[in-house]
């Protein structure tokens, strides 16, 4: 569960808590951005470095494509890919 | 070495692992720890021993959750999904676990309601979902996952789901690594930190290593280039006789760490005063449990737990694994009791278990025939 998977901010959700639209691996899942620092939270187009369900960093664009080469390269794609669909849904 | 070329930068590769190995001194033995499981489980994968000379031992650590999780809590656990209604969560690294009378996956098929969920986010809204029914997270893992837990009960409390627990096994890191270093007979001349931990706990939280037991400690990434620049960073500090904290690793975590992560974790969690460890004993604040505040979704104090508490099988050699006084294969169940199709213990199980790295990208090679 230590598989740290890059995904992009699509659009922040109107609320109390501070929700985004990330899309990540191909799949758009909700993801809680209520971790980033918040003098410095995610905006629409930032990368951000997701731990079970949750953003924990914001990264550079070049940092998220390293990220993805390295579970490529870690043989844990499939792993990443099966965690980011077993999010639920966003309509859930 | 065949390999290099299939990595990223194989140039920078070569060159960092010639300069390892001419200020490698012959006459010494090295032996360095990394902590982290995802660590573990990069150096296997990539076979990164072939690329160091060979008096640098890596020294695996006990940084894989379900690795130092003892089985009566798992038991424990199991025992409160026995209530009526309950529904048992957890990671998929947990449910091929065994406890006593089995793992969460084997509960499931005599009849409990055993379902996997890829984030405590996703526990809390089956509750929402299931309102006549009771769902427990069984939470595990360090300072990586906790933030997520915690996040998780303060939206519980928010929404005033009532139907929601957490058995909460969050680990931490550095009492652990005190726990290694005071054990008797173990030598660790320096440390490679866990990458994704220092995310949030940030660098400073190592320093007292560095001051107080003179041990280097280098944080850093997951690549090979990253671990052989942390192998070359405290090889140089050694070397010169220096003791401090190093961050190779500095792309993707800030010395302070994440902030936000870490007053979550503290609005939510307080330390235990002792906790059990699997191989390393009781651990004086080692683990996290709820906060009073929150005690309405916690699965202790809401259900009777057991307490179970059960000794390891007397072959297993889980512990001495853990601790990094023997390797994978110098346990006496390896490969013959204990395989990743039927795990004795826990480090056969999760992909940054030790022995399960080490089974799958060595043992298999060898058996294969492969040099
Ligand atoms: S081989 Fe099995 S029993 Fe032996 S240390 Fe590893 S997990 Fe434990």
């Amino acid at each position: 569960m230590c598989l740290a998977i890059p995904g992009k901010i699509v659009e922040l959700i109107e609320g109390d808590n501070p929700l985004a639209t990330v899309e990540v691996l191909g799949v758009r899942r909700k993801v809680d951005l209520g971790l980033l620092e918040p003098a410095d939270p995610g905006r629409a187009g930032d990368w951000v470095l997701i731990h079970v369900g949750f953003a924990m960093s914001k990264i550079s664009e070049d940092r998220a494509r390293e990220q993805l080469e390295l579970l490529e390269a870690l043989g844990e794609a499939e792993a990443a890919a099966l965690e980011v669909r077993g999010y639920s849904n966003l309509e859930t | 070495m065949r390999y290099v070329d299939e990595f990223r930068r194989p140039e920078l590769i070569r060159k960092t692992s010639e300069e390892i190995r001419h200020l490698a001194d012959p006459a010494r033995h090295y032996r360095f720890m990394e902590v982290c499981g995802g660590h573990t489980h990069a150096i296997y994968r990539f076979g990164l021993h072939q690329l160091l000379p060979s008096n640098i031992e890596l020294v695996h650590g006990p940084g894989c959750p379900v690795c130092v999780l003892p089985m009566g809590r798992i038991d424990d656990g199991l025992a409160i999904a026995e209530n009526p209604g309950v529904i048992f969560t957890a990671f998929g690294d947990m449910m091929r676990v065994p406890g006593t009378r089995g793992s969460p996956l084997e509960h499931q098929s005599r009849g409990m309601d055993v379902r996997i969920v890829y984030s405590p986010a996703d526990a809390l809204k089956m509750a929402v979902a299931n309102p006549d029914r009771h769902v427990m997270f069984f939470a595990i893992g360090f300072e990586t996952t906790a933030p997520s837990t915690a996040l998780t009960l303060i939206r519980a409390r928010q929404q005033g789901v009532r139907n929601f627990s957490v058995f909460c096994n969050h680990v931490t890191i550095i009492p652990a690594i005190r726990a290694i270093l005071d054990s008797p007979g173990m030598r660790i001349d320096a440390f490679i930190g866990p990458g994704h931990v220092s995310t949030v706990i940030g660098c400073r939280p190592y320093e007292w290593i560095a001051k107080n037991e003179h041990k280097p400690i280098a944080v850093s990434g997951f690549e090979p280039l990253d671990l052989l620049q942390g192998i070359l960073m405290l090889l140089r500090q050694l070397s010169d006789g220096r003791a401090g904290v190093e961050n190779q690793y500095a792309r993707v975590v800030p010395w302070e760490g994440n902030r936000a992560a870490l007053k979550a974790m503290s609005d939510v969690f307080e330390l235990r005063p002792y906790f059990e460890w699997r191989g390393l004993g009781f651990i004086s604040q080692s683990a996290l449990r709820i906060r009073e505040e929150f005690s309405e979704w916690d699965a202790e104090r809401r259900f009777a737990v057991p307490g179970i508490r059960v000794t390891d099988p007397k072959a297993a050699q889980c512990g001495e694994v853990l601790k990094g006084v023997l390797q994978p294969a110098q346990c006496k169940l390896f490969g013959k009791e204990c395989t990743p199709e039927h795990p004795v213990g826990a480090l056969m199980v999760s992909a940054e278990g030790s022995c399960a790295a080490y089974f799958n990208y060595e043992h298999r090679k060898v058996a294969a025939g492969v040099p």
